[in-house]
């Protein structure tokens, strides 16, 4: 049993390492407060070749595995989330389905520019009324006369939809009924068309500097070539495109879950109490032990899952597992390290603070953790509810 | 243009040194590219991205050095000489060039390009010893780097401000941490420095004496740098910010 990364995979994460610590760090803090994606930050990932990692070289990325990815995501999360989210959500949900279920056309149109980082793109499933029950759709698209889609409709949460440089977002949409029951498929609506709105940006919790919005159809039209994969297949396809995710989901929950734990290290050892460093103290000692028990396990369900995905077995499972251990462990590991810090824990100029406000959404996004439980009881083949 | 690097492997500094004997152990520890040197490879890599030609890295070390080329080689340097022997162990700064200039020699350059000095031994007489092997000019201490009609012409830090000096090629420059920012190696340059050109020589397939390969330096003694003294504090008593600026005096900082 082999559990090394590659020597090529243990260099790039130092190398992701340092990029990190000199270009990240020390802005992370101030671009959490102006809660704007720092675009000049998301051209040096792009210099960096991350956001072209896992495509062919033929669309100029890498040819990389995802475990790759996952390591680069999992680094960029333990200094800043909402730049590890911008990477992940680009290639997961922006680009992969383009390269999955594209035509050659699409993907010599869309993917050079995705891979280079030159351009971003979202990818809307949820809507206003409703995420986890993705299938009760709303937003419909009618083939007009004029051989066009016209979509109408909204959704809610749309990471990356937004930016300066978003080329385009990929929703879906009910395109007809089929044996009765509604036909759902995946379109592509480039940024600038006509009928297409982009919401203010949402005050949230944590993820302050990802750009998020809730976007708006109103009798939108783009042209019919513009229809990604099969008619009536976008919500089977998009489930698809949400295993892989889960995996970076996972990486990223990892990454923060690491962050945590350094933060607290370096904490105990600068800070006395009751004449002692308090790092001396056992439960300090125990929480720390836990911290980083729970973030090492987490770590190998992902690079499992990530490893039977290479290997080309079944994978839906343990995805589902690392991504909805990670992010639990995620949330418990941030709340102990803000505990570890006291007061200061609870103070922007910290880290962890920053860290724990941005933890929750790892149970909520891309499959809620009840979502997630769910998934697993059905591969575990107990019955639907 | 044939741009030649000389790059050195060096223990992490950011761990703490573990010494063998009088030396610093440098076979099983944690290593790393000179930092020092990463702005040579981007120098080097900036003037062929200007000028077209070849960046070769060179280094001399234990077989462990070819993390540091490969690094280099990830940033985009096209080829990679390790010169490494057993009988260079304890090697001096005088051997050192030596080395690097036998294998240096044995193909045509326009320039060799290395840091001020290492960041693990600080000796700093490396790189004009090996211009003075080559017997070509050197430009040292370099802040900023041009090439215009075919020279290059340099800032070059001084104690009160800065010269400008050029020379024809082939010529040595040494360069500044802080001439320019160097690049992170991406994963592609990572995957493409495992197919390039990598040479490991022994001293026996270069042209040196064998005499000239024996360190004519002995180290006698190492002693630890004494501990930093904890600070100085001064309660304010109303009078603290004039104690500190006759402190900052004393010590000539204002
Ligand atoms: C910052 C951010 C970024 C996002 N980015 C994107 C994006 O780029 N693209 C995109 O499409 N979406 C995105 N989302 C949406 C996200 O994926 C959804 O919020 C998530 O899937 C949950 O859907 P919901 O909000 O509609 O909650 P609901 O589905 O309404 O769920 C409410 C609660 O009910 C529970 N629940 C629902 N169904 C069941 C069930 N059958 N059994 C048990 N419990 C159940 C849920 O687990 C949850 O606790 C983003 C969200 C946020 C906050």
């Amino acid at each position: 049993m082999d559990l090394d990364l590659s020597s090529e995979q243990q260099e790039f994460q130092k190398m992701m390492r340092s990029f990190v610590d000199d270009a990240i760090r020390p802005h992370a803090e101030s671009w959490d407060r102006d809660g704007e994606l720092p675009m000049d930050a998301v051209a040096q990932m792009a210099g960096l070749g991350l956001f072209g990692l896992v495509f062919p070289e033929e669309y100029g990325g890498s040819g990389a595995e995802l475990l790759t990815l996952c390591l680069a995501i999992e680094e960029i999360a333990r200094v800043d989330s909402s730049l590890a989210i911008t990477l992940e959500a680009a290639v997961g949900l922006g680009a992969m389905p383009i390269l999955r279920f594209g035509t050659e056309g699409q993907k010599a149109k869309w993917l050079p520019s995705l891979a280079a980082g030159a351009a971003l793109a979202g990818f809307g499933l949820t809507e206003p009324d409703g995420g986890s029950d993705a299938g009760a759709t709303r937003t419909t698209a009618r083939l007009g006369d004029d051989g066009r889609w016209v979509v109408n409709g909204s959704k809610a949460f749309i990471t990356n939809s937004g930016t300066p440089i978003t080329s385009f977002v990929t929703i879906t949409a009910i395109t007809g009924e089929r044996d009765g029951r509604k036909e759902i498929s995946a379109i592509i609506i480039p940024n600038g068309t006509p009928g297409f709105e982009i919401g203010r940006p949402y005050q949230k919790m944590g993820w302050h500097h990802s750009d998020t919005h809730e976007l708006a159809f109103n009798d939108c039209r783009v042209p019919e070539e513009n229809l990604l994969g099969a008619r009536g297949e976008g919500f089977k396809n998009f489930l698809r495109i949400l295993d892989d995710g889960r995996i970076a989901i996972a990486a990223l929950a990892v990454g923060l879950a690491q962050g945590c734990v350094d933060e607290s290290l370096s904490y105990v050892h600068g800070r006395s109490a009751f004449g002692r460093s308090i790092g001396t103290f056992q439960a300090l000692q125990f929480k720390i032990a836990d911290m980083a028990l729970k973030t090492d396990l987490a770590r190998q369900s992902f690079y499992r899952a990530a490893w039977l995905k290479e290997q080309g077995r079944s994978y839906r499972k343990e995805a589902a597992m690392a991504k909805l251990y990670a992010s639990e462990i995620a949330v418990e590991v941030a709340r102990d390290a803000v505990q570890i810090h006291g007061g200061y824990g609870y103070i922007e100029e910290f880290a962890v603070c920053r860290h724990y406000r941005d933890a929750k959404i790892l149970e909520i996004g891309e499959g809620t953790s009840e979502i997630m439980r769910l998934l697993i009881a059905r591969e575990l083949g107990l019955p639907e509810g | 243009m044939n741009i030649i690097v000389c790059v050195k492997h060096i223990p992490d500094p950011n761990l703490p040194g573990v010494m063998d004997g009088f030396r610093l152990k440098r076979e099983g520890v944690q290593g790393v590219l000179d930092p020092g040197d990463e702005f040579g490879v981007e120098a080097g890599l900036r003037l062929k991205e200007e000028l077209g030609g070849e960046v070769t890295l060179v280094s001399m070390g234990p077989a462990q050095a070819q993390e540091a080329l490969r690094r280099g080689l990830s940033m985009g340097a096209d080829k990679a000489v390790l010169i490494s022997d057993d009988s260079l162990r304890g090697a001096d700064a005088l051997v050192t060039a030596r080395v690097l200039a036998a294998a240096i020699k044995r193909g045509a350059f326009d320039l060799v390009i290395a840091g001020v000095e290492s960041t693990d031994g600080y000796t700093g007489t490396m790189p004009a010893t090996l211009a003075e092997l080559l017997g070509v000019p050197q430009l040292t201490f370099t802040t900023a780097i041009e090439v215009s009609d075919g020279r290059l012409r340099v800032r070059r830090q001084s104690a009160d401000g800065y010269q400008v000096v050029e020379c024809s090629f082939p010529c040595v420059m040494t360069v500044t941490a802080g001439v320019n920012e160097p690049r992170y190696a991406s994963f592609k340059g990572i995957m493409a420095a495992k197919k390039k050109p990598f040479e490991q020589l022994s001293t026996s397939e270069l042209e040196v004496e064998p005499d000239a390969l024996k360190p004519g330096q002995e180290v006698v003694e190492v002693s630890l740098v004494e501990q930093r003294k904890a600070g100085e504090v001064l309660p304010d008593d109303g009078q603290g910010a004039v104690r500190i600026a006759t402190f900052l005096k004393e010590a000539k900082v204002i």
